[in-house]
């Protein structure tokens, strides 16, 4: 287990430098190069070469990709462009992270909270009425642009519900411990703000949960159907186990081992999700300083930005691929 | 090697789906396909899209570019022209007929739908030959550079391609979208020609003197063929989503003379509250026509999966 969970590590720390190779190859394919890209439009020939010299942009490439390395290990990926100009990069990141990773998990839990259920309702009345809607409902909501089902919820629900719909900007003013806004209410007690913290949380969740549901509700009913052709499942029932027995012990458990790897793929369709859902909601998360960010060209903070998408993405996966050990004894004891 | 991913597996698991595909098991999807109420829904849909998007030039009642109803537009300040005689839905913020917008952006949207999938099975196809037919340190290459690719959100990593264009158009919309397909097609045909490597018909052609290059085109590639037919049907749904949601990241392709749905859909995003109508439209045929795909894609999915032949 240890030394899988090392290996997969060392794996990852492949992965980003192959990934920082390949951004930084793209910095550099930007039209106009690097320099352009910062300066954006207002750049003058004496701005641009002492940026060039600043940048060690007149040195080898290899030379410039490792200074560039070595400042990122060090924290530096360079000063916003367009996000929030003057800003570091990190900086932006760091006051943004939580505010994406509250969402992000709101609409994670929403997603399993209704998808597992669901699906499971869905195969044992497989080919009945449930079954077929709650499988259309499933199809459809892969087919909805998230942006227009976003907004559609912005104009529609949130007038019909009285929910907030603009960001977190005008959320109650609690004091800040962590960062995440439902959890400082909790912690400080002032539990008006975490409700209104959820109330604004509530929509743009509901927006970014739907492919993951979609997803979960279908592997779900899928994992299930298999299950529940199994011997095991026949020798459950006629040793006379009540059907709560069966279900948790027996079906849901052997179920959730596709289900929990899809879950982790999810957060991959959760990431992107974002940029969409919190552009349509002015959320002020990562995901809205991406689409500022490439929708102003703001190459430092996206190049961050996409990097530590990736770490959390490959992370998760990885701690998916733990997880299985706890649900699965047999994986455990190999 | 085990890698930090595991979207790898779930496409590995639809390569294997068809790996011993004969024609038994096509002739066997077909039959089941036929009388399935859900695929004939999805097949009526898109045969009525390509209908529609083929003959659109021939079906508009007037030019998509032509802003006629300009100036209903500047006397009513900011409002659209409404139903009319001539203009069924009225026309967009700029004049023009809006009915003719929505049937020549079908053509468009098959278009961009089309050709991203084929760039992308192209550049799956050969990747995927060349690891899964080759091996060794081809393969070995190839699958971690797939790997990266991967390790990246499909959709980030079609909204970074976007951005390194300056003056993004419809062929960087179209390449974006396809780029971030070739790794899902290339890991599908590397699976499937690696299951057949070892597989009783190869070795019988490789007993029989058959060439490598015969035996990877004549009896490996067309095996494989299922679930890659498969995965091309659902990736015309997500390509012309994505295309969607790049028009509205602004990476789109700004020139709407020639309209695309998912242009029309992601331009209007400022007027969505006043003017809904104009995103209704768009996104209703977008999500119709996704839908469409998407039904065919996973009843031919379930049909061409061996253990689903009960």
């Amino acid at each position: 287990m240890l030394r899988y969970t090392i290996r997969r590590l060392i794996q990852l720390v492949g992965v980003v430098l192959v990934l920082s190779l390949l951004l930084f190859a793209w910095l550099r394919a930007l039209p106009g190069g690097p320099v352009s890209a910062l300066l954006g439009e207002r750049s003058t020939p004496e701005s641009r070469e002492a940026l060039t010299k600043q940048l060690g942009l007149d040195q080898p490439i290899f030379v410039q990709y490792f200074k560039f390395l070595g400042r990122a290990l060090s924290g530096d990926f360079g000063v916003s462009t367009g996000v929030q100009p003057g800003d570091a990069a990190l900086d932006i990141f760091l006051q943004r992270f939580p505010a994406t990773l509250e969402l992000s998990f709101l609409a994670i839990v929403i997603a399993i909270a209704v998808g597992i259920p669901l699906g499971y309702m869905a195969a044992k009345r497989r080919g009945g009425w449930f079954d077929n809607i709650s499988v259309g409902g499933s199809l459809l909501g892969v087919a909805v642009p998230v942006f227009f089902l976003a907004y559609v919820l912005k104009d529609v629900l949130s007038s019909a519900l009285g929910l907030p719909t603009e960001g977190r900007q005008d959320a109650i003013d609690a004091t800040r411990v962590t960062g995440f806004f439902v959890l400082d209410g909790v912690i400080t007690q002032e539990w008006d703000a975490a409700l209104n913290a959820l109330e604004h949380l509530i929509l743009p969740a509901i927006a970014l949960a739907t492919i993951p549901f979609a997803v979960v509700f279908r592997i779900t009913r899928a994992a299930v159907l298999d299950v529940l052709d199994e011997d095991f499942v026949r020798t459950a029932e006629s040793k006379g186990l009540t059907a709560p027995t069966i279900r948790r012990r027996h079906v849901l458990r052997n179920a959730m081992l596709p289900v929990v790897t899809t879950i982790g793929l999810q957060t991959g369709a959760l990431l992107a999700g974002a940029v969409l859902t919190e552009k349509v909601f002015s959320f002020a998360g990562v995901g809205q300083a991406l689409a500022i960010g490439f929708e102003r060209r703001d190459y430092p903070v996206l190049l961050l930005l996409i990097i530590m998408a990736t770490i959390v993405y490959v992370v998760v996966n990885l701690l998916v691929d733990l997880s299985y050990a706890l649900i699965d004894p047999r994986i455990r004891t190999r | 090697m085990v890698t930090p991913t595991r979207k790898k597996d779930r496409i590995d698991k639809l390569a294997e789906a068809g790996s011993d595909a004969g024609v038994s098991l096509a002739a066997s999807a077909w039959r089941t396909l036929r009388r399935s109420p859900v695929f004939l829904t999805g097949a009526v849909i898109i045969g009525l899209f390509v209908l529609v998007s083929l003959l659109s030039p021939w079906l508009a009642p007037h030019d998509p570019s032509d802003p006629m109803l300009i100036d209903q537009v500047i006397k009513a300040r900011n409002q659209i022209p409404a139903v009319q005689d001539g203009h069924p839905l009225g026309g967009d913020l700029q004049g023009r007929d809006f009915f003719s917008r929505l049937l020549i952006g079908s053509q468009q949207t098959l278009i961009v739908g089309v050709l991203a999938t084929l760039i992308g099975l192209a550049g799956g196809l050969t990747l995927g030959t060349l690891a899964g037919a080759l091996g060794g340190w081809v393969d070995s290459v190839v699958m971690r550079l797939v790997d990266v690719m991967l390790s990246l959100p499909s959709l980030l990593l079609a909204f970074s391609i976007s951005a390194m264009f300056a003056r993004p158009n419809q062929y960087t919309v179209i390449v974006a979208v396809a780029v971030v397909q070739i790794p899902v097609f290339a890991r599908l045909l590397r699976g499937s020609m690696l299951a057949q490597r070892s597989s009783d018909h190869v070795l019988a052609a490789t007993a029989l003197g058959v060439k490598p290059g015969a035996i990877v085109f004549r009896h490996m590639l067309p095996n494989s063929l299922g679930p890659v037919i498969v995965q091309s049907t659902l990736v015309l749904a997500t390509a012309i989503i994505d295309a969607a949601a790049l028009s509205f990241l602004g990476l789109g392709n700004p020139d709407d003379r020639i309209p695309e749905w998912g242009q029309m859909l992601g331009d209007v995003q400022n007027v969505f509250d006043t003017h809904p109508q104009l995103a209704f439209w768009p996104a209703g045929c977008i999500i119709v026509v996704a839908l469409g795909f998407t039904l065919m894609g996973e009843t031919l999915r379930e049909a061409l999966d061996p253990k689903s032949r009960r």
